[in-house]
């Protein structure tokens, strides 16, 4: 299987603090792919390296053959990443599916377009993807006064916008009921299958991370720990090790929704 | 050599009121975050309060006394301001507060008429500190000596409240982490009530102390203004030694600038400034401003469509009686129309950056007063046709919009605002020193409009045209994707940049738009006066615009405009009777506490709650 990520030795150090340290890792193609580790492991730094938001201490990124050195998160958009934030991050001053029409007409490049009124282009596109993450019934809401759990799916319909090839998803499903966790991630699994796109995600319930991820990867300490299938994972002592200190890994994480 | 230390003992002397005066004006912004216009005020009522206390009070220690009970009493006026005229807006969208202290200031100004007239009055000399020293030769009045020799103390006292006592402790907290003293249990009101003391007292003794040196006036509020600000944002908005450290760069240039180079006086601290903010972005001991911290304070602005069927026809409508307005009123209320629409372009400009982009300008003036001074310029100098000096005044703004823009565009909120306002500041010194060329402080004249367009009646048709016209096209740029990633920028860099949005590349075509349309609103400006004057590119200037957006209402659409007419129109009304200011500024206050959201956004609030108008679902 061709890989359409590939880390080598990444690291970040914040002063003195190792926040991530040598990880080196490939997401394959149509891959859903979960980063899995105790809080302050260093999952968003990580995130935040691959989408160009933190410049590495050291190590390289490529996507696919392209080395990502130096670029700005909006050009590493435009090669088709997209992400969604631990803490969410919209804007507040418009409707919902404002929001997504926003990332759609960046994706046509038309920001600087000055004759049309943005809030009648490609809504119908803005439309299916509301209505592909549930949110189509709320589209024409503020997107001020949405739960937090909202925001998160409202995100997601962003991310998808440029129907990118690789997803950066930190925490998708945090402060939302276990319910809805599990149908956010039913969907996205059904969103990798259908548009074949591939998927990292960071996820502090263990209960979904284990139903729907094919791979799974253990960071600790801003060090990769365990790299390997589901089973593979569970049956890892050091992994059981590590969870130990926060609990059982096979128990639910209290709390995960924190930032 | 001697001349040399002379001048520099000269320049330190000078460092020692203006630091006094802007350590209180970073104390209270650093606590409050308000940005307190009214801080100049504080410092001319402690010189006229301790000049009339030195009448009274004798010798040497009575000069003393009258320095630090001047500080008290000014202290106290502060205090009641900040709880008569802050307390109630504290809650309001950032920076809505300098409104009010806006209108502090006109009140202080008549307050201050009515009490010690419209006398300039010299300042008493200090008994015991009559005489000069020689330094190499040099006289050096003794005076001087002892205040260089005190603001060291001065320094280390304030660092010593702010660092090693408790309440030094907290108000420290606060200023990094308002939050976090909420949560330490402290009353946070009654703790910015203190610092508003200890901030006006600071300008009250400041006032008192340069007495000796100057002497009151009724304008000194409004010259150190520009001054104070400058030496905070040089030193780093918050930091003490900082401050300390820009008065006294500050004073010694300014004097060595005196000697040497007597053209470079009235912009040199703009340049420093300038200088400092390109090479350390949030001054010499600044720290950098935390993301969101000077973010959207409050609710968050409302979703917006373009007007429905009935808006227009509200505007055809008003349009219609305009249109009459040369037919049926006097001459005179065309002019006052054609001011009032003309000015309303001008803010509507500024609101375009300010509101939808979150960029906060303090020298918008540059670009209307820029316009004008090309326009007139061209037609001046190289005889151009008006029609052609018209047209090319908003090209000439939007460049230099361009230029500004992008040295200025790295910096944000409060850093951002203070060098706006240092290059607006530049090209007003510019303008009023270069005589040959433009004229200086006598302006330029007749410059008038091309045959077809002179005469009131026609002139007035050009202007409700492009006036109008302007600002219905700055209200459709706003719909528009361009303005909609304006708003993305501000709302949320973070996601903008992550999908693909080039934010300070908008923000900066944003602001070269916006000072192309003020070019605009400059353009049918001159053309009306038939002259102009370096009046037009001051900081008051920039300053009215900003005032009547936040008045209007920053988070509405139509604020600029309305609150533009509002008040002007009120402002032509009120500047026939001789108190004026204290009555306008009675009135802006009045508005600011009653309608927190501005005249529209209040209206609109108020309209939901009636039921007449749809409000926010919840
Ligand atoms: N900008 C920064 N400056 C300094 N230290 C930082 C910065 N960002 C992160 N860190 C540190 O790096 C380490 C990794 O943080 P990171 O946010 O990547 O963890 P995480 O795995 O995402 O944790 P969580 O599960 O809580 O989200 C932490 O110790 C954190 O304190
Ligand atoms: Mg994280």
């Amino acid at each position: 299987m061709t890989e359409v990520l590939r880390t080598d030795g990444l690291s970040k150090s914040f002063g003195g603090v190792r926040a991530v340290h040598q990880v080196s890792f490939g997401v394959r193609e149509g891959e859903l792919l979960a980063l899995i580790g105790p809080n302050g492991a260093g999952k968003t730094t990580c995130f935040n390296m691959l989408m160009g938001q933190l410049k590495p201490t050291s190590g390289e990124i490529y996507l696919r053959d392209e080395n990502l050195a130096g670029l700005a998160p909006r050009e590493i958009w435009r090669k088709g990443v997209g992400r969604t934030f631990q803490i969410t991050a919209t804007y507040q001053s418009m409707t919902v599916i404002e929001n997504v029409q926003m990332a759609l007409i960046s994706h046509h490049r038309r920001l600087y377009s000055i004759i049309p009124y943005a809030h009648k282009l490609y809504r119908q596109e803005a439309m299916a993807l509301l209505e592909l993450v549930g949110m189509a019934d709320q589209a024409e809401r503020a997107c001020a006064i949405l739960a937090y759990g909202d925001l998160k799916r409202l995100e997601l319909a962003i991310a998808l916008s440029h129907d990118p090839s690789l997803l950066l998803m930190d925490e998708p499903t945090a402060g939302m009921a276990p319910k809805e966790r599990i149908k956010l991630m039913q969907l996205t699994a059904d969103i990798v299958k259908q548009r074949k796109i591939s998927v990292l995600f960071t996820e502090h319930d263990m209960d979904v991370v284990f139903a729907h991820s094919h791979r799974i990867m253990v960071l600790n300490r801003g060090v990769l720990i365990a790299n390997g299938s589901v089973n593979e994972i569970r049956n890892d002592a050091k992994v059981k090790e590590v969870y130990l200190g926060g609990g059982n890994l096979f128990e639910k994480e209290k709390d995960s929704s924190n930032a | 050599m001697g001349l040399f230390i002379a001048q520099l003992l000269t320049g330190l002397a000078n460092a020692a009121g203006l630091f006094l005066v802007a350590s209180g004006l970073s104390l209270i912004f650093g606590v409050t975050r308000i940005v307190n216009f009214a801080h100049g005020s504080f410092y001319m009522l402690g010189a006229f309060i301790g000049y009339s206390l030195m009448q009274v009070l004798p010798g040497f220690f009575g000069f003393w006394a009258s320095v630090l009970l001047a500080g008290v009493a000014v202290g106290l006026i502060g205090v009641i301001v900040e709880i008569c005229v802050l307390r109630p807006v504290y809650k309001a969208p950032e920076l809505f507060q300098l409104v009010a202290t806006f209108g502090v200031i006109l009140v202080i100004q008549d307050l201050a008429l009515m009490t010690w007239g419209a006398v300039d009055v010299l300042g008493p000399r200090v008994p015991g500190l009559k005489g000069i020293v020689r330094v190499l030769g040099e006289p050096v009045p003794q005076y001087d000596l002892a205040l260089i020799a005190l603001t060291p103390f001065v320094l280390f006292a304030l660092w010593y409240l702010i660092s090693k006592t408790r309440i030094g402790i907290l108000v420290r907290a606060a200023t990094q982490d308002r939050e976090m003293v909420g949560a330490l249990g402290v009353n946070q009101a009654w703790l910015f009530t203190g610092v508003f003391f200890l901030g006006a007292a600071l300008a009250g003794i400041g006032g008192a102390i340069q007495l000796p040196k100057g002497g009151a006036d009724l304008l000194m509020d409004f010259n150190i203004l520009a001054a104070i600000f400058v030496v905070v944002v040089i030193g780093g908005m918050g930091s003490l030694p900082g401050a300390y450290i820009a008065a006294v760069l500050i004073s010694v240039l300014n004097v060595f600038g005196v000697t040497y180079i007597p053209q470079s006086t009235l912009v040199l601290m703009f340049v420093v400034m300038a200088v400092v903010l390109m090479v350390k972005p949030y001054g010499l001991l600044g720290r950098e401003e935390v993301a969101g911290e000077h973010g959207q304070v409050g609710e968050p602005e409302r979703p917006f469509k373009p007007a429905g069927t009935q808006g227009r026809l509200l505007v055809g409508g008003l349009l219609a009686i305009l249109a009459f307005v040369p037919l049926f009123g006097s001459s005179f209320l065309s002019v006052l129309v054609s001011d009032v629409l003309i000015f309303c372009l001008f803010a509507a400009s500024l609101h375009f950056i300010l509101g939808l982009g979150g960029l906060v300008s303090f020298g918008h003036a540059a670009y209307f007063g820029g316009g004008a001074y090309v326009a007139a310029l061209l037609v001046s100098t190289v005889g151009a046709p008006m029609e052609v000096a018209f047209l090319l005044a908003p090209v000439g703004a939007c460049l230099g919009a361009v230029i500004i823009g992008w040295l200025c565009i790295r910096l944000t909120g409060v850093y951002f605002a203070m060098l706006t306002m240092a290059f607006a500041q530049l090209l007003w010194s510019l303008v009023f020193q270069w005589d040959e060329f433009t004229g200086g402080d006598d302006g330029l004249v007749d410059i008038w409009p091309a045959p077809w367009l002179s005469g009131t009646t026609a002139y007035y048709y050009l202007t409700l045209v492009v006036g109008v016209g302007g600002i219905i096209f700055l209200r459709h740029m706003a719909h528009t994707p361009f303005g909609y990633a304006l708003r993305a920028s501000r709302d949320s860099k973070r996601q903008a940049e992550a999908t693909g949005i080039h934010t300070k590349r908008i923000q900066w075509a944003a602001f070269a738009f916006a000072g192309a349309m003020a070019g605009l609103a400059g353009s049918l400006f001159v053309f009306s006066k038939g002259s102009i004057f370096p009046t037009e590119l001051e900081i008051a200037r920039s300053f009215d615009a900003l005032i009547v957006i936040f008045l209007g209402g920053v988070k509405t659409l139509s604020g600029a405009v309305v609150g533009g007419a509002s008040l002007e129109f009120v402002k032509d009304f009120l500047t026939r009777f001789e108190y004026w200011r204290l009555t306008l500024g009675l009135l802006i206050i009045v508005v600011v506490i009653l309608a927190p959201d501005g005249i529209v956004g209040s209206l609109r609030k108020f309209g939901e709650r009636l039921g007449v108008l749809r409000g926010v679902e919840n």
